[in-house]
């Protein structure tokens, strides 16, 4: 054991004298997998940000809310099943919040309806369409993250009497109002005209796909007023404690179906949706994004390798009389295959370390250049890139180490 | 030189009965020893001449456990080294054996006093100790200032010391000498040979290998071979050797 270790003192000081006698030799080679090392970091990298962005678009939809729709969130098979189900009805909020409040212990807070469609909103000669217009009462600021840049949310009142009031997304007050204040200037919706009373701050966009600051809220009676009834309505539920969501959805599916009164037999005709199981079902997207990502980023490291193979082996072959040298003052088979495989790992943590380096810094400048990418470099990033390169090191190492560990002293004594 | 200065031989440390090793080259086999026995004792002082392929490296390769006869016993100080594998074979060397090289095959980039541990390190002696031995082993060959020293910096007989140290360092049964002063010019051969004298003199066990006759004389015994077999064996130096049995 302690000799073990002496001759693993031994093979490290070798490995850096070696590097340090071959300086350019070592950067070129160490240079494979540093390209390999700064593709596999920044692939890692991204994937995380990647995964905080849809977090962070995740938390607008509120991770205790439950969504009470038509359709799942998830990809169906079975689409006939869910076409003839019965709409969503604004009414059954009433309803469910007396259950609620009928209910001790229960794990619901709120209910609130809310009805949607996309229209042009105007304001003088601006106009801006594929708004997502939604009518909803005073509670929807219970369900809802986002903060306000100006104003306030409808009140109980206003909600009450469909007066004709709206809060308008940053979106929306940018794009209509320039520099100046929204607030008490009337927009235009179908017609019909709406008093600004709260701008929201930006909540920026869902996955990068869409705006989610593209909106006007009202309250529902001027929404369910003014327009056709063809919109698309939902009821949102708060839920008391996001740790007990199941329970909380599982009480939620007993009062919607006492609302639509289905007799036991029945199958639910309505899906409640709630953020996590969106997550899940974007999970395969992004897990192929990573498979893809890794895959090619392995093949850079794989070339790396194989460069750490090839002047391993050069090495090897440089120092076959050396070899023979250490074979016949007792060196053993073992010894001299941690010397070489410690050289070839040794130099892919050089490349390791460099690369890492150049990729923190590239995930700096990238952080800089476009603060909205959410960009992450972690501990945990780098830990895989040493065991990565310590791997490679390893495994494109062995095979010419071997071989130097089976050379003949006689014959190795001899080279010249 | 004299009679006198033979010391007396002690146990027996190499036993070599009847060894012979075949090499096959292409469709020929190589006859390298025929058939070989020899026997050397603590603190003796042998050389080994013989003309190219007369089976001098091939004898030198077995006698350092370099290698492994085809038939043929090898006893070293007790033990069979026939049989043994790779890595028995270089805990043999590392304890048993001080090589000494022609080329003195010292490491290029490492100090001499590196150079000397060596051997230490494969035989998992403590860094401290180590260090002093090797110290030790140098002040020995008369290079005790020169133990930071790297190869390039000292000249081809300091080399050759320090080889020598390196050899002497692990206190081994046997110091194996092929061709020491084979690349040195005749002055310095004769101080390196001089150095081995003084080995000799404190008791180490000296094989040399050699074709130059000048060299072998240092000796206080003369194997010679010849196409693979023990042509005569005469114990005494120089002028003064008599034929011993070759039984």
């Amino acid at each position: 054991m302690k000799r073990f270790l002496y001759e693993l003192t031994e093979s490290w000081k070798i490995a850096a004298a070696q590097m340090r006698a071959n300086k350019t030799r070592s950067m070129l080679t160490a240079l494979g997998v540093i390209i390999g090392i700064v593709a596999v970091t920044l692939m890692g990298t991204a994937i995380g940000g990647i995964q905080t962005g849809f977090d962070k678009s995740m938390a607008v939809f509120g991770d205790d809310v439950l969504y009470v729709e038509q359709w799942p969130w998830r990809q169906v098979d079975d689409w006939w099943n869910y076409r003839d189900r019965k709409k969503i009805k604004t009414d059954y909020a009433e309803p469910i919040n007396r259950m609620i409040a009928a209910t001790p212990n229960t794990n619901l807070v709120v209910a609130v309806p809310s009805s949607a469609f996309f229209r042009s909103v105007k304001y003088a000669d601006n106009e801006v369409s594929n708004i997502l217009v939604r009518g909803t009462v005073a509670d929807y600021i219970i369900t809802s993250t986002f903060d306000f840049k100006e104003g306030r949310f409808f009140n109980e009142a206003e909600s009450r009497d469909g007066a004709s009031v709206c809060v308008v997304g940053y979106d929306v007050a940018d794009a209509l109002f320039a520099s100046q204040s929204p607030l008490d200037k009337s927009v235009l919706i179908n017609g019909h005209s709406f008093k600004v009373i709260g701008v929201m701050s930006r909540q920026g966009t869902f996955l990068g796909l869409f705006s989610l600051d593209a909106i006007v809220v009202m309250p529902l009676p001027a929404f369910q007023k003014y327009f056709s009834a063809k919109s698309d309505s939902d009821i949102l539920v708060k839920v008391k404690d996001k740790t007990k969501l199941a329970e909380a959805t599982d009480e939620l599916t007993g009062l919607m179906r006492r609302v639509r009164a289905l007799p036991p037999e029945k199958k639910d005709d309505f899906s409640i949706n709630e953020q996590q199981a969106l997550k899940s079902t974007l999970d395969p997207i992004k897990n192929s994004i990573a498979i893809a990502g890794l895959f090619i980023t392995g093949l850079s490291l794989f070339v790396g390798a194989i460069g750490i193979m090839n002047i391993t082996f050069v090495s090897v072959k440089e120092r076959t009389k050396e070899i023979g040298t250490r074979k016949a003052l007792g060196a053993r088979r073992r010894t001299i295959l941690l010397q070489f495989l410690i050289e070839s790992t040794a130099l892919c943590l050089l490349g390791g370390v460099i690369g890492l380096s150049f990729a923190y810094v590239m995930c700096f400048g990238i952080g800089a250049a476009f603060p909205s990418f959410p960009i992450k470099f972690s501990i945990g990033l780098v830990l895989v890139s040493m065991l990565v390169s310590v791997l490679t090191g390893l495994v494109s190492g062995f095979a010419p180490a071997w071989s130097a560990s089976r050379l003949d002293p006689v014959t190795a004594l001899r080279y010249e | 030189m004299t009679q006198s200065d033979l010391r007396p031989p002690g146990p027996i440390v190499i036993d070599i009965d009847n060894i012979t090793k075949n090499y096959v080259m292409g469709e020929e086999t190589v006859h390298a020893l025929r058939g070989v026995s020899l026997q050397i004792r603590r603190n003796e002082y042998l050389a080994i001449m013989g003309p190219s392929g007369s089976g001098k490296s091939t004898l030198m390769n077995m006698l350092g456990c370099l290698d492994t006869p085809s038939s043929g016993h090898y006893e070293f100080n007790g033990k069979n080294v026939a049989e043994m594998n790779d890595d028995e074979l270089a805990a043999i060397r590392n304890r048993e054996i001080g090589f000494v090289f022609q080329t003195f095959n010292l490491l290029p980039r490492s100090d001499s006093l590196r150079n000397v541990e060596l051997p230490l390190i494969y035989a998992g002696i403590d860094p401290a100790t180590r260090t002093k031995q090797a110290a030790q082993a140098l002040t020995d060959v008369g290079l005790g200032d020169r133990i930071h020293h790297k190869p390039n910096e000292l000249s081809g007989g300091q080399r050759q010391r320090v080889a020598i140290a390196r050899a002497l360092v692990n206190n081994p049964s046997i110091i194996l000498a092929d061709e020491p002063t084979g690349n040195l010019d005749s002055k310095t051969g004769e101080e390196i040979m001089a150095l081995f004298e003084s080995l000799y003199q404190q008791g180490h066990t000296i094989i040399l290998v050699t074709h130059e006759k000048d060299i072998a004389e240092h000796a206080r015994r003369t194997v010679k071979l010849r196409d693979g077999l023990i042509e005569s064996d005469q114990v005494g130096v120089g002028s003064e050797a008599r034929t011993m049995a070759l039984s």
